[in-house]
């Protein structure tokens, strides 16, 4: 029996998970980061101005002039008082968003090519950016300076997240390569078989799948890799929605995550939940799905079907405010608790 | 000069073949015959002037905003930025960075509307420059190429399709030109298939049971000659020349730094193939990427595919200008249609034949050059609209020939382009 990673929060329930409010954006989102005072999502997406929305009233600041390509990832400071976003541009941004009118303090040609992920350490201090250059870069948060660069892979680096510790940087990327490399030396210190995550399809001469989603336990024992398999036709959308789960002392696998009846999803994101539940966000010809997944079984415990397409998640510092990024410009809240009366 | 064929008028095949034909065209004439021109310009003559044409089938549909015609900045243009040419004032997108660099030598048709959008019958329409119709069934721009440029003693089959895995068969684009025209498939950058003298087997002993097989064909054609015992005879003698011109199909030998300039990549490996064949006096070459039908994930597919072609295209145009070859040999870059400006919920991109990017380069059309353009956010051409037969005429005419002209099929003329179109001839010169 898996056992909770803290204690829940008050009122936690994620089986009364419910749509608590939707706030429309500017174009199709592609990524969305809750601050860590859980009062607004910073949202990107298929265009260059990212979006900071109030989850209480859904008002929106542009913050504008950072990007020339799409927003795919983004990320927040300790204090909430800046953020860090990631364009197709190659580029990254440091906002200062405590004014209305967000003022851009740094602007890095950071990568060759997309920026499709970005981690904050738990200690608030290190920013973590994959790109499609195969490239794990570690910047200090704070002033923007490099620190490490780490060649992780010959393709496209998809995710990147921290181990609890903040030791280790872990990333996955296009076909299915999961390794952790030490935060102080940039050295390789694990690799895990994430190659179901991967498929190649010699009729259409095309690699297909990666890791779309990457997440530590909070006691840093496990990590989950996240993505699609059974790609019949990756051309046309029809995949199913694939979690593994490893052991980080042995590197082995110990649990497969699938679903039911969903033949078009993809994992995109993970969030593991205080009772060690994970919840994953399901996207494609399927449509919006949250699942939650036990360490006891392969299918999902549970699921909340969302309005629209997602494509990606995030859980806020409370445990309880869930946001997602739609392909209908919305940007949803959910809460993992029963309504209110 | 007409030439008329003198097929058996009795044999099943050839009964078969009239019958379809008759039911087809509702007129007389013969299916897969020894046609000629109907006028002055001879084969034979085209065939000195040693043109050559290839053609890059972008199979499943590439996104003209992912490459030739990217629209960055507006609501369909995509996540990815535009780059400056070698020709100022011609982008084209980051994708192609080294193509960008070969564009002084490339012609860019990007007011393509072909109002199809239909995989099958779109790539009917630009293999054969007519819309598909149970009336009548023609042959591809290869099998076209074939007849009308290539010299008929050449070792080298006059149409080839090459591709990435293996290889052998014969296709069946030729229509009424026949099957000597269809094409011969090779493949994985080896020679075709059994076309070694099995080890036990001595010259002699070999010219020896090619006399006899010739000998007993002989006798049998005497009686009941068709296209299909025609194509069977030539054949059989073009294969025994292909054994003697094996190693151009054979792309082991070439040095690692040039196998390097093409990319590791299957298509990499088939362009590095056709240079080679183009070396030995092909004269027709259909290379095959695949696969752009990106309804799903079509940026990521794009990002992986793209810079493939980009990286083989840019060394193959490369060396056909080094070499001087350029000149003479009509490269194009087509697909059976583009991809849909408006972005789908699964990042995908749909088809879209009413705005889309045809590039041409080398031999008969203009250099550097940007023919058509779209609006601003793609979805409809602006200026300068043509259609998969103006095309196919001007790919005519690029290499010399006159595209009014028609194929003498047993006494009829049919038109080896659509009468009711014309070239580009703003692009021609």
């Amino acid at each position: 029996m898996f056992t909770a990673n803290y204690a829940p929060p008050a009122g936690f329930d994620f089986k009364a998970a419910h749509v608590s409010a939707q706030w429309p954006c500017e174009k199709p989102l592609i990524c969305c980061r809750i601050d860590p005072k859980v009062e607004t999502v910073l949202v990107g997406g298929e265009w260059g101005t990212p979006e900071r929305v109030k989850i209480a009233d859904g008002k929106r600041t542009k913050l504008e002039g950072g990007h020339d390509s799409w927003i795919f990832d983004a990320a927040w400071t300790a204090d909430a008082t800046r953020c860090v976003t990631a364009g197709g541009d190659g580029r990254l941004v440091w906002w200062d968003v405590t004014s209305e009118k967000p003022a851009i303090l740094h602007r890095i040609d950071a990568h060759n090519g997309w920026i499709r992920a970005l981690s904050v350490s738990p200690d608030g201090k290190t920013l973590a950016s994959g790109g499609n250059d195969g490239f794990v870069k570690l910047w200090n948060l704070a002033d923007a300076k490099p620190l490490i660069s780490i060649e992780a892979s010959k393709r496209n680096i998809y995710r990147t997240t921290f181990s609890p510790d903040g030791k280790l940087i872990a990333s996955g990327d296009l076909i299915g390569a999961v390794a952790s490399w030490n935060v102080a030396d940039g050295k390789e210190s694990a690799r895990y078989e994430g190659k179901p995550l991967h498929e190649f399809n010699g009729g259409q001469q095309v690699d297909f799948g990666g890791v779309r989603a990457l997440a530590y336990t909070a006691d840093g024992k496990r990590l989950a890799a996240g993505g699609l398999h059974k790609g019949t036709n990756p051309l046309g959308a029809v995949h199913e929605p694939l979690g593994l789960v490893f052991e980080t002392d042995t590197k082995k696998m110990i649990r497969q995550w699938t679903a039911n009846n969903i033949p078009g999803g993809v994992f995109w994101s993970f969030r593991w939940l205080a009772d060690g539940t994970m919840m994953g966000a399901s996207g494609g010809s399927s449509g919006g799905l949250l699942l939650f997944h036990s360490m006891d079984a392969d299918k999902e415990v549970h699921r909340l079907a969302l309005p629209n397409i997602l494509r990606d998640m995030d859980l806020g510092t409370d445990g309880l405010t869930v946001a997602t990024a739609h392909h209908d410009r919305h940007v949803r809240i959910t809460r993992l608790a029963a309504k209110k009366a | 000069m007409k030439r008329r064929c003198d097929y058996a008028c009795h044999s099943p095949e050839h009964t078969m073949a009239r019958r379809q034909f008759l039911g087809v065209m509702g007129a007389g004439g013969i299916v897969g015959g020894l046609g000629a021109f109907t006028t002055g310009q001879a084969s034979d003559t085209l065939a000195k002037q040693q043109k050559r044409v290839v053609v890059f089938n972008m199979h499943g549909g590439l996104s003209q905003l992912e490459s030739f015609d990217p629209k960055p900045g507006t609501d369909t243009g995509g996540p990815f930025r535009s780059i400056e040419t070698s020709v100022p004032g011609i982008r084209i997108c980051e994708l192609m960075p080294k193509t960008a660099k070969v564009m002084h030598h490339l012609c860019l048709v990007r007011g393509v509307n072909t109002s199809e959008d239909d995989h099958g019958k779109g790539t009917y329409m630009m293999l054969t420059g007519r819309r598909q119709t149970p009336a009548a069934e023609y042959p591809q721009i290869g099998s076209v190429m074939a007849k009308a440029l290539a010299d008929e003693a050449n070792p080298v089959p006059g149409h080839i399709l090459i591709t990435p895995g293996g290889g052998g068969n014969r296709g069946n684009e030729a229509a009424y030109l026949g099957p000597r025209y269809s094409s011969l498939v090779v493949g994985g950058g080896k020679p075709p298939q059994n076309t070694e003298r099995p080890k036990d087997i001595t010259a002699e002993a070999d010219t020896l049971r090619q006399d006899v097989r010739r000998q007993a064909a002989q006798k049998f054609l005497n009686r009941r000659r068709t296209a299909i015992t025609d194509a069977y005879t030539h054949s059989y003698e073009q294969a025994l020349r292909l054994m003697t011109k094996r190693d151009a199909f054979d792309i082991s030998g070439e040095p690692q730094k040039e196998k390097d300039r093409y990319g590791d990549s299957d298509l990499g490996r088939q362009c590095l193939l056709g240079r080679r064949l183009l070396e030995n006096g092909a004269t027709f070459l259909q290379i095959t990427h695949s696969n752009y039908d990106t309804h799903n994930e079509n940026f990521n597919f794009h990002l992986e595919q793209v810079p493939e072609f980009d990286h083989a295209f840019a060394a193959f145009i490369d060396d056909l200008a080094v070499r001087g070859m350029l000149e003479s040999t009509l490269v194009i870059v087509l697909s059976e249609f583009g991809r849909t400006p408006g972005i789908n919920l699964y990042y995908g991109r749909d088809h879209w034949s009413r705005a889309w990017t045809v590039t041409m380069a080398g031999c008969g059309v203009a250099k550097g050059a940007a023919y058509g353009k779209t609006n601003p956010n793609g979805t409809e051409v602006t200026d300068g609209q043509v259609d998969h037969a103006a095309l196919f005429h001007t790919y005519l005419m690029a290499v010399g020939l006159d595209s009014t002209e028609s194929f003498d099929i047993e006494g009829r003329e049919v038109p080896m382009a659509d009468p009711s179109a014309k070239p580009i001839k703003a692009i021609l010169v």
